[in-house]
């Protein structure tokens, strides 16, 4: 019953994604409640619980968007470094997460195959192989793309950034072909937090708690790197004014490029984060989950790391709650939507500082 | 200044001896390795039953890996020769300066040699597409260049406007039964009004932030489009669009028939031409529109703008309205696009408007060369030709497309075949040309 569900929804939703989506919807269905995904067979589940247990939905609605939200704000942590620093847009962040996603299933798969079955080693591997190719994806498209752009004038960077993330997206669908791939789940299990009367349980999963909890971990490290280390203090300087950093014996070049390897190792990260959660990744997954990064990163306040973190909170909470009580179609143009009228309303964000214009 | 500038290049050829380009050309064998071991040495593939599998391609790894040693020597090797590879060394000055006379002519070569394809290729019926294809190109890349390459405005999302053009003629006509050429000025009164409806708020915010808006702007409608059902038929589109008529004489075989009114025999070419003819005519108007538009004030104003915007603002011009005129015409001009768009096809769906087409069409601007109405009409010929003669590698489309525009942002960011100057400036040496420097800076 579940499954034809399922089926009959997806086949609904978007004739295009339907055969691939079809694919996945076994495992998808059997997947726990806790951890499925916010598509379409949530409202639906929803629409008849809500009206007799209101407030175990909220809490479940609620702990979906904080997980959502603190992968969105992984990846805006990438777009706010970068344009605090550089001042630039890069709009290939979002495609560098894609990437991440696709290096953490390979490497993935290529231990399941070699017969690595402890789930924390696997793990670790995966994280830290990711991390290192992907930052040095990060590197690569910095170093070929925007530094000869420096000193151009100022849409050159955008333009070419936006070729970037062309670049991207299609060597991915030409590497590693266009269907979407799906993975077994790594990380089951998980707490039942409240069960009502009527059966609606509240699930927190074990792959939740990591979201979270790796998220938050990450926030700390690097906060911390940017406030107290060398390479944070030349990366402040560097937002302030690159002549005179690079006068008082700071290399501008190489702290630019190092902000680019640690928003993408971040980026990394995220995408491990969406490949496990979701257990899927396909080559156009970037695009609007660099979109709402970069919503999160403006609503946070351009520049601030634990403002793009909170700005992507807000995002994935209005995402999730917007899906589970409006429409789950048009969760994209709320998102969209929040990023013009915080753009009009606030630019400088929740924890940003007015930016002054300089001639 | 050019003693110095003549040490440090000798300095760097010494420098750059054999093992230094070895070592430099071995470091980006290396770097390649790294990024492409997974991503192209291992493919993964879900099997028929959901399951993951993988299979290895080293020997394809390999040779990327010795395309990028060769490729880094090779390129290392052409910097010595040439030295840094600028826009000057790309094209002498003696060719620039040919090339501009040439210019001259050949604007009105190509207009009359467009107004004759319909006669010189009238049996061919794929070319006659394909140049309706390209002219509808040019139109927009001629919209979107009062923006960007006039005002300097960056707009990501272009097709919305696009959308909105063709989805108003598409629903006048089909529910209302209005004839095209009431809804042709309605789709293009339409577009600007949202032009105007999103410009008013958005167009303080500077540079990216504004790109950013445009884009999300852009992705909100088409997916308002995808989702309202009711009206605009979801994913499905609209169907059944009427194509167009001569002033009410219909192109088809009947009796009140273009065809039978003059006494010829009918030929499905007839409607083909027309169309030809009709977007060539709709092509020019914004030509002329746009020409005419840059001797007027609110012209040099959007040029002042685009070279800088705090000198405007100090000399009294009001940047809010001029980036607003200028927003709203391109997207007249791209409301008409769609119009004609939406009556040539005959079927409308939201997959004609994705955030891939207004890049294609900002492409076509920023190799045009921003401003530059001629470089704009050549890129586009290129652009869509280039899609079609390539028609068979349509996997590598985008590759293809997203390094040039790396590329030309590199060498030559003001465009590929053209460059416009502002129209008036003051007759004074510059110490440094303001392609080399950052705004404000210089």
């Amino acid at each position: 019953m579940r499954n034809e569900l399922c089926t009959s929804l997806y086949a609904k939703a978007s004739p295009v994604a339907a055969v691939s989506s079809l694919l996945l919807q076994q495992m998808k269905c059997s997947r726990a409640a806790g951890a499925q995904e916010l598509s379409q067979e949530l409202p639906l589940s929803g629409v008849k619980l809500r009206q007799r247990q209101p407030m175990d939905y909220f809490t479940q609605q609620l702990i979906n968007g904080l997980v959502l939200g603190s992968i969105y704000g992984l990846i805006a942590i990438g777009y706010t470094m970068v344009y605090g620093i550089v001042g630039m847009i890069n709009f290939a962040h979002g495609d560098i997460f894609m990437i991440g996603g696709f290096i953490a299933l390979i490497t993935f798969l290529i231990l399941i195959s070699i017969g690595v079955t402890a789930v924390p080693l696997i793990l670790l591997v995966v994280l830290l192989v990711a991390m290192a190719i992907t930052a040095l994806y990060g590197w690569t498209v910095e170093r070929i793309a925007y530094r000869p752009l420096r000193h151009s004038f100022r849409l050159a960077p955008m333009l070419s950034a936006i070729g970037m993330s062309f670049v991207l997206t299609n060597y991915s669908q030409v590497a590693q072909g266009a269907r979407v791939k799906p993975i077994p789940p790594l990380i089951t299990g998980g707490y039942t937090l409240h069960e009502s009367a009527d059966g609606f349980v509240i699930q927190l999963s074990n792959i939740q708690i990591l979201v979270v909890i790796t998220t938050i971990v990450l926030l700390l490290i690097f906060n911390r790197l940017v406030l107290r280390t060398r390479l944070g203090r030349d990366m402040r300087a560097c937002e302030q004014d690159q002549t005179m950093a690079a006068l008082l014996g700071v290399n501008v070049d190489r702290t630019i490029s190092m902000t680019f390897v640690i928003g993408a190792a971040l980026a990394a990260v995220a995408g491990l984060m969406y490949l496990l959660y979701y257990g899927q990744v396909d080559f156009n997954m970037g695009f609007v989950a660099g979109i709402k990064a970069f919503t999160a990163a403006v609503l946070g306040g351009i520049g601030s790391l634990p403002g793009a973190v909170l700005g992507g909170l807000a995002i994935g909470l209005i995402e999730t709650f917007w899906s589970a009580y409006f429409s789950v179609e048009y969760k994209d143009v709320a998102a969209f939507s929040i990023l013009i009228i915080v753009l009009i309303f606030m630019p400088t964000g929740l924890l940003g500082r007015p930016e002054v214009e300089k001639v | 200044m050019t003693a110095l500038s003549q040490e440090t290049v000798s300095a760097t050829r010494t420098a750059a001896g054999i093992p230094f380009i070895l070592k430099k050309a071995f470091l980006s064998a290396l770097v390649a390795l790294v990024l492409f071991s997974l991503m192209i040495g291992i493919r993964t593939e879900a099997g028929p039953d959901g399951q993951l599998t993988y299979w290895t391609r080293f020997g394809e790894l390999a040779s990327i890996v010795g395309i990028v040693f060769g490729g880094s020597i090779l390129i290392e090797l052409a910097r010595q020769w040439i030295g840094p590879i600028g826009a000057e060394k790309l094209v002498p000055p003696a060719v620039h300066r040919g090339m501009s006379i040439l210019g001259n002519y050949l604007a009105p070569a190509l207009l009359i040699f467009t107004l004759l394809v319909p006669v010189i290729f009238y049996n061919q019926r794929y070319i006659l597409d394909l140049a309706i294809l390209v002219l509808t190109y040019v139109m927009l890349g001629w919209g979107l260049n009062v923006v960007v390459g006039l005002a300097g405005l960056l707009d990501l999302g272009y097709v919305a406007f696009y959308a909105v053009g063709a989805y108003s003629y598409a629903l006048l006509a089909t529910n209302f039964g209005w004839s095209f050429w009431i809804c042709l000025p309605l789709a293009g009164i339409l577009a600007a009004m949202w032009g105007v409806m999103l410009g008013f708020p958005v167009l303080r915010l500077r540079g990216d932030y504004l790109a950013i808006v445009t884009l999300a702007f852009g992705e909100i409608i088409r997916l308002v489009i995808i989702n309202w059902q009711s009206l605009t038929g979801g994913p499905n589109g609209v169907t059944g669009i009427p194509r167009p008529t001569l002033f009410g004489i219909p192109l088809d075989n009947s009796d009140d028939g273009l065809a039978a009114k003059l006494g010829i025999e009918y030929s499905p070419t007839h409607r083909i031409v027309f169309l030809f003819y009709l977007i060539l005519a709709l092509a020019l108007l914004t030509n002329w529109v746009t020409i005419r538009l840059r001797r007027l004030p609110i012209g040099r104003a959007w040029e002042a703008l685009r070279e800088d915007e705090v000198a405007c603002r100090a000399l009294g011009i009001n940047t809010t309205t001029t980036k607003l005129t200028a927003f709203a015409t391109g997207a007249l001009f791209g409301g008409f696009a769609g119009a004609f768009f939406a009556t040539r096809q005959g079927f409308i769906s939201p997959e004609s408007f994705t955030f891939q087409e207004s890049a294609l069409v900002l492409a076509i601007v920023v190799l045009g060369g921003m401003g530059s109405q001629l470089g704009v009409a050549l890129a586009a010929l290129a652009m869509i030709g280039g899609f079609e003669l390539f028609r068979g590698l349509e996997i590598y489309r985008m590759l293809v497309f997203g390094w040039a525009m790396v590329l030309i942002m590199i060498w030559r960011p003001r465009g590929l075949i053209g460059h416009r100057a502002p129209t008036v400036y003051l007759k004074k040496a510059q110490a440094i040309s303001s392609d080399l420097v950052k705004e404000g800076h210089g």
